[in-house]
């Protein structure tokens, strides 16, 4: 098990990653892949039951995450690599041809960890919701966690699957919301307001649970971890995840232009400097 | 020419419900998914017999395909149903991305498909499902032509791993293969040997196909009839071999021209074996409320209409 300051470390690797990937592919999404890092690398290095050296599609008696915000694929390819599902060095083919890191996560070019395309947003939570049954049919007791942007919650189809977890009382689901209030074209109560969405998930008969601040290690660790001790209640489980787009440089944090547009080779080395080294040492 | 008795008018989506429910017994990992239309996607019968394998999604088909989709990865054979267009078209994208492109094992079965739904009207009346449906990279589109056939393509899709798309109408229509028969997907179905043209069917037209034939032997004229049961992936060795030796292709299909059977079979002459062709199909154009007979009628899709276009090749044949 790893310490939470092992964590933040691994973050910090991950954040490096995020920003060398996209400026290297001159295209990606580094925004929201900053402000979820914390999140992602505490799921898969710490409270995930998976095995990354033996990764099996169907997931049997293992955790499965479906990230339907399918664009933070810099920080879904950074945290599997350096947990293990494929090699660290893999991480400089990204977006480029023939690499098994596509754009959006794609499970057409066999890379381990990935279960589903995602990136045509809202369809993850339904995804997640039929691999939660299935592991009910099957009685498989792991669970199966979603991740979604919160300006993708203006998609239809959320609030079909909203309904249906909460209607059929789907329980080994954890479903968190990347509540960065950010998206392509402003600030989401300028684009599309969501309104209450703790009221709103509650209103479906979803349990909820708040982070306040999804960049702290230690916050994002407690707040997991009490929704995975809701789960098994005969209701899902929603956790608001706050975060900061662009989270851990000062000149990207909280600005929507980061959302799908690249550092470039100018300002990189500024923002790495910000960020810092690790001794896990860069791709 | 080979005789084909109607045994009883049935509808093909019972056909199917009597599949799944066999397809449910045979394997325990069948579960069915449907978005409150159970009873009429026939699916009523397996979901009395297993009821916790039935899935009912409310009105909802997008999430319906994406929790198909999550249930596929269980190792779940997942069988969703609904009207053809609400589970095709509606659904578009959910099935490009979480199906197709995924490569999951989900079985999409659309009933209501085509005009002979009748009294609904366009808004239900799909004659788009197969153009959209074998657009899709990994899909394969099964468009079976009676309630036996029905049944069969249903048990064949159960054993087959990967997307299907399961195309099935409405209404009573002749049931008139066997039930004994042997369904094999992208392999057509030469139901009547002939020398002078080639009618290409599929679905309820293979029926008026054959009415055609018997028609057109009054005449002298051979018809070959072969039942293009999978339109992907398309049995190209059967049509090549056929058109080579009639010479004259017609194509019947309850569907618009741009993306049917027709532009399969045309795709693989033109490349292969260019032959004159005609299309029995509706020209760009949505449907109406009638009876099922009338529209198949009014739009022209009666073995009357395959006669005609017959005698349309057969002139282009000679010149």
């Amino acid at each position: 098990m790893k310490t939470p300051q092992e964590l933040k470390t691994i973050a910090t690797q991950v954040r490096r990653d995020i920003l060398r990937m996209t400026t290297a592919a001159k295209s990606g999404h580094p925004g929201g892949s900053l402000g979820t890092a914390d999140w992602m690398t505490a799921m898969y290095f710490s409270l995930m039951r998976h095995d990354p050296k033996n990764f099996t599609m169907d997931g049997r008696d293992q955790d499965m995450l479906f990230v339907s915000q399918g664009h933070i694929t810099p920080v879904i390819y950074s945290v599997m690599a350096r947990v293990g599902y494929f090699p660290v060095n893999e991480l400089g083919t990204f977006r480029k041809f023939g690499t098994r890191l596509q754009g959006h996560p794609s499970t057409a070019h066999n890379l381990p960890g990935i279960r589903m395309a995602s990136g045509s947003l809202g369809q993850g939570l339904s995804v997640g919701i039929g691999a939660a049954l299935g592991k009910k049919m099957t009685g498989d007791s792991h669970l199966v966690y979603t991740l979604h942007g919160d300006g993708e919650l203006q998609e239809g189809q959320i609030w079909e699957a909203v309904m249906f977890a909460g209607a059929k009382g789907v329980d080994n689901l954890i479903a968190t919301i990347d509540y960065n209030r950010q998206q392509i074209d402003g600030r989401t109560d300028q684009v599309m307001d969501l309104g209450d969405l703790k009221a709103k998930f509650e209103s479906f008969k979803w349990r909820v649970v708040v982070i306040k601040n999804g960049n702290d290690m230690l916050q994002v660790l407690d707040g997991m971890s009490q929704a995975r001790a809701m789960s098994g209640q005969c209701a899902p489980v929603v956790v608001i995840l706050t975060t900061e787009m662009g989270y851990g440089v000062d000149f990207m944090q909280g600005i929507n232009k980061y959302h799908g547009s690249v550092l470039s080779d100018e300002d990189l080395p500024k923002a790495l400097a910000q960020i810092g080294e690790t001794e896990l040492g860069d791709y | 020419m080979k005789t084909y008795e109607n045994q009883k008018s049935k509808e093909l989506r019972a056909g199917f419900g009597e599949g799944l429910l066999e397809a449910g017994r045979q394997n325990t990992d069948v579960v069915a998914l449907t978005a409150d239309v159970c009873g009429s996607v026939k699916m009523d019968s397996f979901a009395k017999e297993f009821p916790d394998r039935l899935v009912q999604c409310g009105i909802a088909e997008a999430n319906m395909v994406g929790i198909a989709a999550g249930l596929s990865l269980c190792g779940k054979i997942p069988f969703l149903g609904g009207f053809a267009e609400f589970v095709t078209g509606r659904v578009y994208d959910q099935i490009r991305q979480v199906v197709a492109y995924s490569n999951k094992n989900v079985k999409i079965c659309g009933s209501h498909a085509g005009i002979s739904l009748g009294e609904d009207g366009a808004t239900h009346q799909t004659m788009e499902d197969i153009g959209l449906m074998k657009g899709l990279p990994n899909m394969t589109v099964l468009v079976p032509c009676d309630f036996n056939q029905a049944r069969l393509a249903t048990l064949a899709a159960a054993k087959f791993n990967g997307p299907v798309y399961l195309r099935l109408g409405r209404s009573k229509m002749p049931n008139f293969t066997s039930e004994n028969d042997e369904f094999v997907i992208g392999k057509a179905q030469i139901l009547n040997e002939g020398k002078d043209v080639t009618l290409f069917a599929c679905g309820h037209l293979v029926w008026e196909a054959l009415e055609a034939a018997k028609a057109l032997e009054t005449e002298g004229i051979s018809a070959e009839v072969i039942n293009i049961h999978t339109i992907k992936p398309l049995d190209k060795q059967a049509i090549i071999a056929s058109a080579r030796k009639t010479r004259a292709v017609v194509t019947c299909e309850e569907h618009l021209f741009n993306g049917g059977l027709g532009d399969s079979v045309a795709q693989v002459l033109a490349m292969h074996c260019p032959t004159p062709m005609e299309y029995v199909a509706v020209d760009d154009r949505f449907g109406e409320s009638g009876t099922p007979d009338e529209m198949l009628t009014n739009y022209g899709l009666r073995a009357v209409n395959i006669v005609e276009k017959v005698h349309a090749v057969l002139n282009r044949k000679q010149a």
